[in-house]
């Protein structure tokens, strides 16, 4: 495992592992995210996300691997102040009234951002001085918001922080996101929408069975899953030998159309353009995340031994 | 880094809790007067009536009050913002430290307004022998105190009203706090003698009578805190790991 090169030490995950019971919730997970980054943790239900945001944020203690936070242990990262979290539960304290809960936030840590900008910045402003007890869902969801960034901490983990929101208020909650952490923050979050990871993150580390499946840019799992088709108009065309063209995965013909399903499209385009010049109405579609998303999410490598999923 | 703002907001979420101040304030002192009002002069074993009950009812709401944050504990746990505060800075010593300054704050309140009213019905003790008695009491509560967080770090939030009630009626009909006792010999007896209420009920005649506060008394009640606390810890502990 390198090290990030970034002069700051940066996030570290290596090998982590967990399991509850004969369930292994998370196999075997490496992951390094360089300060600054905005990762998705993208997988369904049971892949194993909130367990590793869990164990990021030293909640619960791994069988097996490490987790160093700006080369800190967890726990030591969560005491320094570091670590801004939202968890999938956690209605606020009863009692007490929205600003009051971000003020009490504010006092734990130890450089806390004003409580009138972050009331502002999250959109909680005017409801402040409502009782946290008579909040709507996606009132509820910005005050923890709210509550995770007051302290102004270097990385924030978010499990699905739009999970119990409509559409537009998830576009809402992620406009407010970008505005509050423009200023080189980390995150992570753990989300099961394609849409959100594919707008929201500079880089997807999507999971399945607990194991990263994989890593990189959505253009990249998009390539990764092989699903770019090239299109062509190209008559009398044999289907067999534009099959055995490299890169290409799969070759169909209707009429004079046809339509290579390519395993890497970068190298099948020149092959192509060299064996059939005659090709024209030259078409290259990226497969859709969707796609990407189910084809590396259904296969479950080396888990046969498994009879249960993972609730988590 | 101070805990005073977790404290402030600790008491205040206590004082806005309107069923706190029946149980612990309105329901001991609407008894005191109930009962002890028409008995002012009766006198037993060289302590009048007003004084043993006052005692004994301070006692019910020092109990109550001691108790009270154990379902705030539970409660925060079910919505799961006990996770939350673990993913802060705040350390748990200061949590808990202001658990126990607030119930603290409201068992004071119980006693003072108990005093108040034993006042009014002719309780006459001198200032040094109001502080004595105060203090017996905080500090004979300790073992609830305890008991109510083992409580709430344990048990389910709905479980845990009906739970903390239980033990505090049990530990007041098995004291005496009711106004009579049980069993005066027997092993009956014994398992009365065994709990801190008993001995705290007789602390008003034990203020009024020099040294009439045996040592059996602070063996129990210490026996209880030394027994209780690694229990709290080890209650803690589990409650901190994940739900």
């Amino acid at each position: 495992m390198t090290v990030t090169t970034d002069a700051r030490p940066g996030i570290v995950l290596s090998r982590l592992a967990k399991s509850y019971g004969a369930v292994r919730a998370v196999r075997d997970v490496s992951l390094v995210i360089a300060p600054g980054e905005t990762v998705a943790l993208l997988g369904p239900n049971g892949a194993g996300k909130t367990t590793t945001i869990d164990m990021m944020l030293g909640l619960i203690h791994p069988d097996g691997g490490t987790v160093s936070i700006f080369g800190a242990p967890p726990s030591a990262a969560v005491r320094s102040g570091w670590v801004g979290g939202m968890l999938q539960t956690g209605a606020p304290l009863d009692h007490l009234r929205v600003r009051e809960i971000v003020t009490l936030m504010a006092s734990y840590y130890p450089h806390p951002l004003p409580v009138d900008d972050v009331l502002r910045m999250t959109g909680t402003a005017e409801f402040a001085r409502q009782w946290t007890t008579k909040l709507s869902g996606g009132q509820a969801q910005r005050v923890r918001f709210a509550a995770a960034l007051v302290g102004d901490p270097d990385l924030l983990l978010l499990d699905e922080p739009t999970a119990a929101l409509d559409v537009e208020g998830r576009r809402a909650f992620w406009q407010t996101m970008r505005t509050a952490t423009d200023r080189g923050k980390t995150v992570v979050f753990a989300t099961h929408y394609l849409e959100e990871a594919d707008a929201y993150a500079d880089r997807i580390v999507l999971l399945a069975h607990g194991q990263i499946v994989a890593d990189g840019p959505a253009t990249e799992i998009k390539a990764q899953a092989g699903s770019r088709t090239i299109r062509a108009t190209l008559p009398g065309a044999d289907v067999a030998a534009l099959a055995a063209l490299p890169g290409v995965r799969s070759a169909q013909r209707h009429g004079d159309a046809v339509a290579l399903s390519c395993s890497d499209a970068d190298a099948a385009l020149p092959a192509l353009l060299g064996a059939f010049p005659t090709a024209r109405d030259i078409e290259v579609t990226g497969g859709t995340l969707e796609e990407a998303f189910l084809e590396l999410t259904a296969s479950e490598p080396n888990a046969r031994e498994d009879t249960v999923e993972a609730t988590r | 880094m101070s805990g005073s703002t977790h404290l402030r907001y600790e008491i205040l979420r206590t004082l806005r809790n309107p069923m706190l101040y029946v149980i612990t304030l309105g329901l001991p002192l609407v008894l005191f007067y109930g009962v002890a009002s028409g008995q002012r002069h009766v006198t037993h074993d060289g302590t009048s009536f007003p004084l043993y009950f006052m005692t004994a009812m301070a006692v019910y709401g020092a109990m109550f009050a001691v108790t009270s944050p154990g379902a705030r504990i539970a409660r925060d746990r079910a919505t799961g913002w006990t996770r939350q505060m673990m993913i802060t800075p705040l350390r748990a010593r200061t949590e808990v430290t202001a658990k126990v300054l607030t119930m603290y704050l409201m068992a004071s309140a119980a006693l003072a307004l108990l005093f108040l009213a034993g006042a009014s019905l002719g309780v006459r003790l001198t200032a040094t022998q109001w502080l004595e008695l105060a203090g017996l009491l905080l500090a004979g509560v300790g073992p609830l105190a305890v008991l109510g967080l083992i409580l709430g770090y344990l048990l389910p939030g709905d479980a845990l009203t009906p739970a903390v009630g239980g033990v505090v009626i049990l530990f007041a009909l098995f004291g005496g706090v009711y106004g009579f006792q049980l069993a005066s010999s027997g092993p009956l007896f014994d398992v009365m003698k065994g709990l801190p209420s008993y001995w705290l009920v007789l602390a008003g005649n034990a203020t009024v009578n020099h040294g009439n506060w045996p040592a059996e008394a602070w063996i129990t009640i210490a026996t209880w805190v030394v027994v209780l606390i690694p229990v709290a810890v080890l209650a803690f502990r589990r409650s901190a790991s994940r739900v």
